[in-house]
């Protein structure tokens, strides 16, 4: 029977020659993944297990990220136990603030995920991954819990949605105007329980970051993941990885969706007509056209996360900002993603352009994207992200409000202190300038 | 693996607000959750429910939010299994993991009537109506997902698992 790209992934890592949709499979995994918020959750059940260690100390990832640096004394005493606990099991990779970053720009860039692995995480946008032609999904802590100890996790095999992507962005549009565009279309859940696969030949013109950030929001149209065919250029950032960390110096698995594979739909999607696009408040679905939404006042910026965090972003950012000002009254904050990413930006002379022009730059944490810390919106508040939930209280006070877009209008909103279309500041690059 | 008992019959939609709502979140105590377990959609259900009685419904259980109360409520007051159309993803994932038997059964509803005795092999996904004589099957769970299942949930699973040496 032909298979989708993610049933394959599946399949093989259950030891089964085919699986099909709704069945029910035990499969291996290739890595665990949690949080400071998720993980002493899992580490509790950890310890009910009764186990004496993790399955294998290499494939289980520790991140302090959502309120580290330390946000208070709780924050502190969560942290507390997850570092303790990679200690006392030898985990290896326990990342500590100073080389912490967020948590799913962090994965990858240390090669701690390669295509056709099958991840699991105690968080939702653990789906990112799949940018890379992994499998990779979020779980509860109890999940993480039986993860760590057995290295083995229960699916129910999804069915697909297809995206088939033609022709090339244009202008300012980016990778997450099209996932913004594609949740406006389909719903928060027109891909409940299936996988959203990409392909068509749009998808080489798109670059890794951007496939990171179309990924990493699957999960924001109720997808159980979010995966891109492996390509030249997925192969090109795999040996990047594995020159740079030993980690990643192994041998991966190439999975392509079988031709005749059975899709619950396609959604064909042409790439040069998408235009820089703004999600409203309070649903990541009320997209709409930057031209339609030009001129809504704006408080604060924000610059960042596991969507928009990396160094495409910031070249973007500091592109824009460069020589130009942040208004007066408005807040612009940018959080790089990991500090691979940070020193990337201070050494291509990003830091010095965003700084100059007034933005506040911080070192790598989840902070304002949950509403953590460092950004925290007042009552009435209005604030435009590069993140990638815009729920009510998301970032703060109840009665603020989140607009979601990319790293490109944020900064042309940050200089104007409304939403503006990048293009009226300045003109856009070509693509192979954005993409390097 | 078999359950048996009397239905207790809900439509399309039901939500973790109604399996427990959210003002008695304030405990993890399962028999205490137990006590109010489906409250606002049927205010005799915590007072009449029996060990071993099956809750029948349509599509969409378990939707709302991630709350892993919601399985734990159904499961001590003695569910010994829910069969539904469809269930919502997370609820799904939370139900097995804290050991609540679930079965997807297309057209579920149209099967039994509240106070119908039934009969559900978890194996083979057979259901049977003992009052009416109807039959239907549903997908049966693989003797992994019965492992989780018997031995009331994931955690207890991979605990018994490791103890006999059987990891990975
Ligand atoms: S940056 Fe935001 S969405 Fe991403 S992991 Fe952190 S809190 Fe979650």
């Amino acid at each position: 029977m032909a298979m989708t790209m993610t049933q394959k992934i599946l399949a093989a890592h259950a030891g089964l020659k085919e699986v099909e949709a709704g069945q029910l499979i035990e499969a291996r995994l290739d890595l665990v993944l949690g949080n400071d918020i998720t993980a002493p959750v899992a580490i509790k059940e950890f310890a009910k297990i009764g186990a004496e260690g993790v399955f294998d100390k290499s494939k289980v990832a520790l991140v302090p990220d959502h309120f580290a640096p330390n946000k208070d004394i709780k924050a502190a005493e969560q942290c507390k136990v997850m570092r303790e606990f990679a200690l006392a099991k030898g985990i290896v990779n326990y990342f500590e603030v100073g080389e912490m970053g967020i948590e799913h720009a962090l994965i990858p860039e240390k090669g701690l995920v390669l295509p056709g692995d099958l991840v699991i995480g105690a968080d939702s946008h653990t789906c990112t991954y799949g940018a890379v032609g992994a499998f990779s999904t979020g779980v509860g802590s109890t999940d993480m819990a039986a993860g760590m100890a057995m290295g083995t996790a229960w699916f129910k095999v999804p069915e697909a949605i297809r995206f088939e992507l033609s022709g090339e962005l244009r202008g300012w549009a980016s990778g997450k105007d099209l996932i913004l565009h594609i949740i406006g279309l389909i719903g928060v859940d027109g891909a409940l329980y299936q996988s959203m696969e990409f392909d068509g030949k749009g998808v080489a013109g798109l670059t890794m970051d951007e496939r990171f950030t179309i990924a990493n929001m699957a999960i924001e149209a109720g997808a159980k993941n979010g995966i891109f065919p492996v390509d030249a250029r997925t192969r090109e950032w795999a040996e990047a990885v594995a020159a740079r960390c030993p980690s990643a110096d192994r041998r991966y698995t190439e999975y392509a969706a079988d031709p005749g594979a059975r899709y619950s739909r396609t959604v064909p999607i042409e790439l040069s007509a998408l235009e820089p696009t703004v999600s409203f408040p309070h649903l990541p679905s009320n997209a709409k056209p930057v031209s339609k939404a030009a001129g809504v006042k704006m408080d604060q910026v924000v610059i960042g996360s596991c969507t928009n965090g990396r160094i495409e972003d910031l070249r973007v950012a500091a592109r824009i900002l460069r020589g130009r000002k942040v208004a007066k009254g408005m807040r612009c904050l940018v959080f790089p993603a990991t500090q691979a990413i940070y020193l990337q930006a201070l050494r291509e002379g990003l830091v010095e352009a965003l700084v100059e022009a007034g933005a506040a730059v911080s070192t790598p944490t989840c902070g304002p994207c949950l509403g953590g810390h460092m950004g925290i919106l007042a009552k009435g508040e209005k604030a435009l992200a590069t993140t990638n939930r815009n729920f009510v209280g998301r970032m703060g006070h109840p009665e603020s409000e989140v607009y979601l877009a990319s790293p490109a209008v944020a900064a042309a909103s940050a200089i104007t202190g409304c939403i503006t279309d990048p293009a009226e500041i300045m003109a856009a690059p070509s693509r192979a300038d954005i993409a390097r | 693996m078999e359950a048996k008992g009397t239905a207790f019959t809900y439509g399309d939609n039901v939500d973790t607000d109604v399996i427990i709502p959210a003002r008695y979140l304030n405990t993890t105590d399962p028999a205490e959750l137990a006590s109010h377990c489906m409250e606002d959609i049927d205010a005799s259900f915590a007072k009449s429910v029996r060990k071993g009685d099956v809750i029948v419904a349509g599509r969409n259980f378990g939707c709302g939010s991630s709350r892993e109360h919601a399985p734990i409520a159904i499961k001590a007051s003695g569910v010994s299994c829910v069969v539904a159309s469809s269930f919502a993803r997370i609820f799904y994932r939370n139900a097995i993991n804290i050991g609540l038997p679930i079965l997807e059964l297309a057209g579920a509803e149209k099967l039994a009537k509240k106070g119908d005795e039934i009969r559900v092999d978890l194996a083979t996904g057979a259901v049977e109506n003992l009052t009416s004589g109807a039959k239907a099957q549903g997908k049966g769970f693989p003797p992994f997902m019965q492992g989780i299942m018997k031995a009331g949930g994931l955690i207890e699973y991979v605990k018994a698992r490791i103890a006999s040496g059987g990891a990975k």
